[in-house]
């Protein structure tokens, strides 16, 4: 691979962490091809939760910051194991805590922006159209590269961190233009309506195209919130990293030459009963990947002056909470019973070990993962009819 | 290549294309299915703990891995780099092919890996010694 002087000189630092960074990039680019580095305008840092890292990601990241990491261009932190300001109400052990508040003081330490947020692009990190980035979440990933038009691969918890001290990522994958074309057509003709719509036919077709990049026709709309939806379930199900949305996030004709599906009434309502395994749920989260202030407002109107029969998360960043707090949508949301968190979600966070065995979700992220990673059976729905369900 | 080793065993050398750096040697064992460290394997000891998989109940550390290819959540990179660290890790990896979670763990847990050899994984047996050279690209037969 071509390197710069800057790279050599990366590769030779005096600086550990600057080294083993850049040596991690040099060998991942010359196991994948890559020609040469391209500088990256921002990361997003992976592998956050202490549940999901464990003891040797805690002591990577520590022994990481130690040796004098530090981002060099801005790097957001994906969701943590916990809600930082209200663990001990929510019941987390100690011990559990003590673990994610290292992992947050590793990350303080390195420069990493605090956003603990699976939806950096709400919450402060929007990249331009055409930039190139590090990102490592498999949800932002797709709403990077699909909605906004950035360029990123699917990184790793320790390439993207890499990425970000170095400030560049191997060319190769999705930064190379022949490499971002669809590879299968899927013709949509169930009416598409809700977010969860969205999310079912995300999840169906991750499903179907494992790591390839599906173009849709036949649904003409869809909002920031429904966007999100369908990316994060397409990336859980299958490994979808770019998709095309015609009339909506592309101007582009619909492939010819590759394989053509079509997604009816039929494989909608298949794909709602495929994701629900509970009908009777002791915890609704809502927030996954994080909410946005419009669905926020959506849970608070639903819920306002109400009272709910089981739990309800309302999950997503610190800085859309702020706004949801001076909105006063978190009072209205809290006096109903339920709790609007930063920081975290159901899937990151210790949940089976706060006794719940059954949640209801309105994403097919959620309803993918929540069987496996946290021992709950799911109930997938849209949110209206999961909160109509809670409250009385 | 010479005939001796494109036979991969006149000599008892095979070989392979390295990943990473440095020198292992231990004790061959081998998954005949792909491998996903997180959950799979206790980070504190090696012992391979995954459910229903055939290295179920095996220890990996000091062992000459051998399996197709890793999979599953990224997080497996830093259980490799965590077992590498504690000294239960693997003496050194032979891939067919080596993706990105596994090659990380590898690169940051400093433990020699090949892929791509040019004899099948099944002619590596268990419990047979071997040397991973990742710098010369070679599998020696001890």
């Amino acid at each position: 691979m071509h390197l710069t002087q800057h790279e050599e000189d990366l590769l030779e630092s005096d600086n550990d962490a600057v080294r083993k960074a850049m040596e991690l990039l040099v060998k991942l680019g010359d196991i994948y091809g890559a020609e040469e580095m391209i500088e990256i305008e921002s990361a997003q840092a992976s592998g956050i939760s202490y549940k999901s890292i464990g003891d040797p990601g805690v002591e990577f990241l520590e022994g990481f910051a130690e040796e004098g990491a530090e981002t060099s261009v801005p790097t957001f932190a994906n969701p943590a194991g916990m809600d930082f300001e209200r663990w001990e109400e929510l019941g987390i052990d100690e011990a559990f805590a003590d673990k994610q508040q290292r992992i947050r003081d590793a990350l303080k330490e390195m420069g990493i922006v605090l956003s603990f947020t699976c939806t950096p692009y709400l919450a402060g990190n929007l990249p331009r159209r055409g930039q190139h980035v590090a990102w490592a979440e498999s949800s932002a990933v797709s709403f990077v590269n699909s909605v906004v038009g950035a360029k990123t691969n699917r990184e790793g918890g320790p390439s993207a961190l890499a990425a970000a001290i170095t400030g560049r990522t191997p060319k190769y994958g999705l930064h190379l233009e022949d490499n971002r074309q669809p590879t299968y057509r899927i013709d949509v003709e169930a009416d598409i309506e809700s977010q969860a719509d969205f999310a079912a036919l995300g999840s169906w077709t991750g499903r179907l195209v494992e790591d390839g990049k599906p173009y849709f026709t036949g649904v003409d709309s869809g909002g920031t919130d429904d966007l999100k939806a369908l990316g994060a379930a397409m990336a859980a199900t299958g490994a979808v990293a770019l998709h095309f949305l015609e009339g909506v996030t592309t101007e582009m004709e619909p492939p010819e030459n590759v394989e053509t599906v079509t997604f009816g009434e039929g494989e909608l309502t298949e794909e709602y009963a495929e994701l629900t395994t509970a009908d009777d749920p002791e915890l609704v989260v809502i927030g996954c990947p994080h909410c946005s202030p419009e669905e926020i407002q959506d849970v608070a109107a639903t819920v306002e002056g109400k009272s709910l029969t089981s739990d309800l998360w309302v999950c997503t960043s610190a800085s859309v909470k702020t706004w949801a707090d001076r909105n006063g949508l978190t009072e209205t949301i809290e006096a109903a019973g339920g709790k609007v968190l930063a920081d975290t979600c159901n899937v990151v966070s210790p949940i089976e070990e706060l006794g719940y065995e059954s949640s209801a979700t309105d994403s097919a992220k959620a309803a993918t993962y929540l069987p496996g990673f946290c021992n709950q059976d799911v109930a997938f729905n849209d949110k209206e009819t999961l909160l109509a369900e809670v409250t009385e | 290549m010479t005939a001796e080793s494109t036979n991969g065993t006149a000599d008892g050398a095979i070989d392979a294309e390295p990943i990473t750096e440095g020198i292992g040697r231990g004790e061959v064992l081998r998954s005949p299915v792909p491998i996903s460290f997180y959950g799979a394997v206790e980070p504190d000891t090696g012992e391979f703990i995954e459910d229903g998989h055939p290295l179920e109940g095996e220890n990996i550390a000091g062992k000459v891995l051998v399996f197709p290819r890793g999979k599953g959540s990224t997080v497996g990179s830093y259980v490799l780099y965590g077992l590498a660290n504690n000294g239960c890790g693997p003496a050194a990896i032979v891939n067919e092919e080596t993706e990105t979670i596994v090659a990380t763990g590898a690169i940051l847990g400093e433990i020699p890996c090949l892929d791509s050899p040019e004899v099948a994984l099944e002619t590596l047996e268990d419990d047979e010694t071997v040397e991973v050279d990742a710098d010369a690209g070679e599998i020696r037969r001890q």
